[in-house]
């Protein structure tokens, strides 16, 4: 094995080192990487596409940068995935929809900027759930993705591919976005470490919008440290994302290490209520355990309106989708009809006396109907009807109001605890079709996840265990607003005591 | 609260969607189950609450009033399914 080969398996922190000294060229990391993509991913699935010629420009870039001596960034030649709803203007960005198959952005978006600037090695595009909207990354309109761990279950969703690659050992650092725990779900399901930054800490200036209020940006990767990395470089103030906190990113790194002392965390009965697979119980329930040998107070707290953040979520997220996905219109970008065949049928129902769309209203609704998939138009039909008139106060408005109840909560708890810690998720990884036509069954999964984007506070996934039958479980950690680094210290904690990161899906 | 199969007709064309016939079948059922889950919220007493639209409750974002190169006509039209080099075009919405 080369030594390039077995730089790919070393925490991205040590890629970095090898390249700038010069043990190993980024290029050969890059093309590495690339060899190993195509040798594992046609079992798995996760990229949508690899970027071959873009990615290997940048690798000499950075190899330029060795040879001069001069500064490299904090990533530099590190190869990492980007879940294809971040624009990039070095090719497609496709959400996964029929919609945006053919749309090449004009810019950067801020996340982009910031890894090229870093000197990143951006390999390919992950797979998704259609506009982000699922969480088995089944709703995508090109391709499955399978879970390396067992190909016949799910990844999880929506950056179902985001976080399969990293599990899969095709790439150590990967992006993703979570809205209701898009980051967390695929990353407890695939054993990897995934977090969802405070609301407006990662710029989302050209992240295609699914639920503006809820969605955020977040590192995958192998190890807490390699999150952590990755975190550094894309958090911090953007002007133009007029919701992006102007307030200093820490260095996560620096100080990574340092055990948190008189750590006190909460523990909520609601987390462990009916429902909760038994295996994934008792497995957190001992990752506490382990916090409490490390000298962590663990303090009983309560989140009672927790049990309606569901509800709130499939309220809130598909009022404000169908809000964003009124722009997909046939005109400006994206998928359009068949202009002729449009008018003609819209002239022929005029003709039978049926009163007919105009031919611009017939337009969009045709294109609209061809390109969106159905969880897509389900989502978009709900937030529609619950924005309609006479349905506002009920739904959306009472929707609102629950949503400060539960950010209540979690303002009461972080007055006693410093970190909340629970299950990521009710049950290990479903299989692939398990839920496909009961959606509300599919939305139930999020139970443990939604919470923390509806209200903004930072939330991470990491490895806690496996079931009998070798699937990984996810620890949750919940921190308060921008503490980011607490979840990172404490995370490093856990795996510092404990080996679940360390393991690999066999078969690749 | 149940939805019928005409109420959501009209909701898909103030969507701007086209439902097919199997479609809205399969739909109405579950767009049913989803409202009658999410009816449980009626049980939360949230009188006198604060609705909360954002996690981070900022107030207006200002910048100075300068003016930047936004743009390039060519560029956000590039995507356009069709367009004149000088702007997008779609149907006759005038005189029809």
């Amino acid at each position: 094995m080369s030594y390039a080969m077995d730089a790919l398996d070393q925490p991205a922190s040590q890629i970095v080192a090898a390249v700038k000294s010069g043990r190993v060229s980024a290029a050969e990391i890059c093309r590495s990487t690339l060899e190993r993509i195509a040798s594992r991913d046609g079992q798995v699935g996760a990229f949508l596409r690899t970027s071959q010629e873009t990615a290997a420009a940048q690798a000499e870039r950075v190899q330029r940068g060795v040879a001069m001596s001069a500064s490299l960034g904090p990533l530099a030649g590190v190869p990492v995935a980007v879940k294809d709803v971040l624009c990039d203007s070095d090719g497609a960005t496709t959400c996964s929809s029929r919609m945006l198959e053919n749309y090449h952005p004009p810019y950067d978006s801020g996340v982009v900027e910031r890894l090229k600037r870093a000197g990143a090695v951006l390999v390919g595009r992950t797979n998704m759930d259609e506009f982000a909207m699922g969480g088995s990354t089944e709703n995508s309109a090109f391709q499955l993705t399978r879970n390396p761990w067992d190909h016949q279950r799910s990844p999880g969703g929506s950056s179902g591919g985001a976080t399969a690659c990293v599990a899969a050992g095709m790439v150590r650092l990967s992006v993703g976005t979570d809205t209701g725990g898009s980051i967390r779900q695929p990353a407890a399901f695939c054993g990897v470490v995934g977090l969802k930054p405070t609301y407006g800490r990662v710029s989302r200036y050209g992240l295609v919008a699914f639920a503006s209020s809820l969605d955020q940006v977040g590192p995958i990767g192998k190890s807490v440290e390699d999150v952590a990395l990755l975190l550094e470089v894309i958090a911090g103030h953007d002007p133009r994302d007029s919701t992006s906190l102007d307030v200093p990113a820490p260095r996560y790194v620096e100080g990574l290490d340092e055990p948190l002392q008189g750590l006190r965390i909460g523990v909520a009965a609601e987390h462990f209520a009916a429902g909760l697979d038994p295996e994934v119980e008792s497995a957190v329930l001992a990752a506490i355990q382990t916090y409490e040998k490390l000298g962590a107070t663990i303090v009983p707290i309560t989140l009672p309106n927790s049990r309606y953040a569901v509800a709130t979520y499939y309220v809130i997220a598909p009022c404000e989708a169908s809000s964003n996905l009124a722009r997909y219109d046939g005109i400006h970008y994206g998928h359009r009809a068949d202009e002729g065949a449009v008018s003609r049928r819209q002239a022929a129902a005029r003709g039978a006396g049926a009163k007919g769309d105009s031919n611009l209203v017939g337009l969009y609704r045709q294109s609209r109907s061809e390109a969106f998939g159905p969880e897509v138009k389900r989502r978009i039909m709900l937030g529609t009807y619950a924005l309609s008139a006479g349905y506002y106060d009920a739904y959306y408005l009472k929707a609102l109001k629950v949503r400060r109840l539960i950010r209540n909560d979690f303002d009461a708890a972080f007055a006693q605890v410093d970190l909340i810690a629970g299950p990521c998720t009710p049950a290990p990884a479903f299989k692939i079709g398990e839920h496909v036509s009961d959606p509300l069954a599919m939305y139930l999964v999020d139970l443990y996840t939604v919470s923390a984007n509806l209200a903004g506070v930072p939330a991470m996934s990491l490895p806690c265990g496996f079931t009998q039958s070798g699937l990984p479980i996810g620890l949750q950690l919940t921190a308060p607003p921008l503490q980011e680094d607490r979840l990172l210290r404490a995370g490093r904690m856990y795996e510092a005591a404990t080996d679940w990161h360390t393991r690999s899906p066999g078969g690749l | 609260m149940s939805i019928s199969r005409r109420e959501l007709e009209k909701v898909a064309l103030l969507a701007r969607l086209d439902l097919s016939e199997d479609e809205l079948a399969v739909m109405t059922p579950q767009v049913a189950s989803i409202l009658d889950y999410i009816d449980q919220l009626n049980a939360v007493d949230t009188d006198g609450v604060e609705p909360m639209a954002h996690a981070v409750e900022v107030m207006d974002v200002l910048r100075p009033d300068r003016v930047v190169e936004s743009l390039p006509r060519a560029s956000a039209l590039a995507n356009a399914p069709r367009h004149n080099g000088e702007g997008f075009l779609a149907p006759a919405v005038l005189g029809e």
